[in-house]
């Protein structure tokens, strides 16, 4: 039987309905079924969720930091796109 | 449960091999003092990184060990309810053990690497756990003086600059509260009750505080790391400094419920408004990280056993899960 650490599975909790799945931390389990309910057991103690996902760490695609310059970079020089860009003329309303 | 500035001698110079461009430790620092928090996967100075896996790793264990002395009464506990608290008190500790692993292991280092590093001996864990539970009442003084030292230290934790460790601080400060409250119910009730059951709770406060108060570290003198790790802000205050703020809020707390703090030259300072307190026995403290406390082997050994009596449960999860993704197949 190998020894191999089992593998790491990223926990997301939705804390209550109508809120997003967030990021709660990560824990190892052998399969999918395992990883559910070691993410119950470790990460909602305290009903801190009404629902999981669990996603293997491998599966993950992930922004490298080191490249935040270049990548975010076209969102950087298009100020239209916030509406405070716009100056409205004096006396009009509800805009 | 805790972190402890535990190896403060003898671990290598910071940065001593690092590669690091000092235009890079520049930028590094600016993020720090601009309080941003830093990522996993973030460029950090190699020494940061081993700072932050000795730290994290030596607090995970610390939870792990912890559940020892607790889980010594958890067969034993005085009623019903106490023992349905203390269970979920212990598996709190195991809890955080698993968050702060799992926020050790963003910083590169594996799980099994820890936990192996544990077994040796090479890796460390709070002096604190090193000291006995001999009666129920130490049960109490756990919770209120050592979970209540805990969260003078961790709080300051929740704002460290390495963002996985900040929020595993924070998901464990939450939890704290009720473990430090839960202590000093059980020693109110002591002090409420026979003659006997006060003694048994004045015993545990007498056991128990000193080895609290080293449980803050060395002092500021002696401490080594403590400079670095407060300019890069992992470390918010000084040992000495969360040590007097401990004790000026526990002082009278213990007055309170009728019960002596064993320091006789324990003093409030209306000056100051501190309480000034009498020397720390620093020899003991360091006979106990190096591994000559009451039960620094029976810890271990027992840590190792719980470890190899598992190896089954371990592979027959594996076997399990290798027999259903083959049946999917």
């Amino acid at each position: 039987m190998s020894n191999d650490q089992w593998p790491l599975y990223e926990v997301f909790i939705r804390s209550k309905s109508g809120l997003n799945h967030k990021h709660a931390g990560s824990i190892h389990a052998a399969d999918d079924q395992m990883a559910l309910d070691a993410a119950r057991d470790t990460y909602t103690r305290r009903n801190e969720g009404v629902s999981i996902w669990v996603v293997r760490s491998s599966q993950i695609v992930a922004s490298d930091p080191a490249e935040n310059a270049a990548f975010f970079e076209p969102a950087e020089d298009k100020i239209y796109r916030h509406p405070t860009f716009y100056e409205m003329p004096d006396g009009v309303e509800n805009l | 449960m805790y972190t402890q500035g535990l190896d403060q001698k003898g671990q290598p110079e910071p940065g001593r091999d690092a590669p690091e461009t000092p235009e890079q430790l520049e930028a590094f620092q600016r993020r720090i003092d601009a309080e941003e928090k830093i990522e996993a996967k973030d460029w950090m100075p190699e020494a940061y990184r081993r700072t932050l896996i000795r730290q994290i790793s030596q607090h995970a264990h610390s939870e792990i060990i912890g559940m020892q002395p607790e889980g010594n009464w958890l067969t034993r506990a005085p009623t019903l309810k106490r023992k349905a608290i203390l269970l979920a008190k212990v598996q709190d500790e195991a809890g955080h053990g698993l968050y702060l692993y799992g926020a050790c292991e963003t910083l590169g280092v594996s799980r099994d690497q820890m936990v192996a590093d544990l077994l040796s001996g090479k890796s460390k864990y709070s002096s604190i756990f090193n000291y006995p539970t001999v009666t129920w009442a130490d049960i109490g003084a756990i919770g209120w003086l050592v979970d209540g030292a805990a969260i003078m230290n961790q709080i300051p934790l929740c704002r460290c600059s390495y963002g996985p460790y900040s929020r595993a601080m924070i998901r464990v400060c939450k939890e704290e509260s009720f473990h430090q409250r839960q202590g000093y119910d059980i020693m109110v009730e002591l002090c409420r009750g026979t003659a006997a059951q006060k003694a048994m709770a004045q015993d545990a406060l007498e056991r128990w505080w000193w080895p609290s108060l080293m449980m803050f570290g060395p002092s500021d003198s002696d401490s080594r790391h403590s400079a670095q790790s407060m300019a890069w802000k992992i470390k918010r205050f000084s040992n000495d400094e969360l040590r007097q703020k401990f004790i000026d809020v526990t002082v009278p707390q213990a007055e309170f419920i009728g019960l002596t703090v064993p320091d006789e030259r324990l003093q409030f300072d209306e000056d100051t408004g501190h309480y000034r307190h009498g020397e720390i026995d620093w020899q003991e403290f360091i006979d106990v990280i190096s591994g000559n406390g009451p039960c620094n082997r029976q810890r271990i050994a027992k840590r190792r056993r719980a470890h190899d009596d598992g190896e089954w449960v371990r592979e027959a999860a594996r076997a399990y899960a290798q027999k259903h993704a083959a049946r999917a197949a």
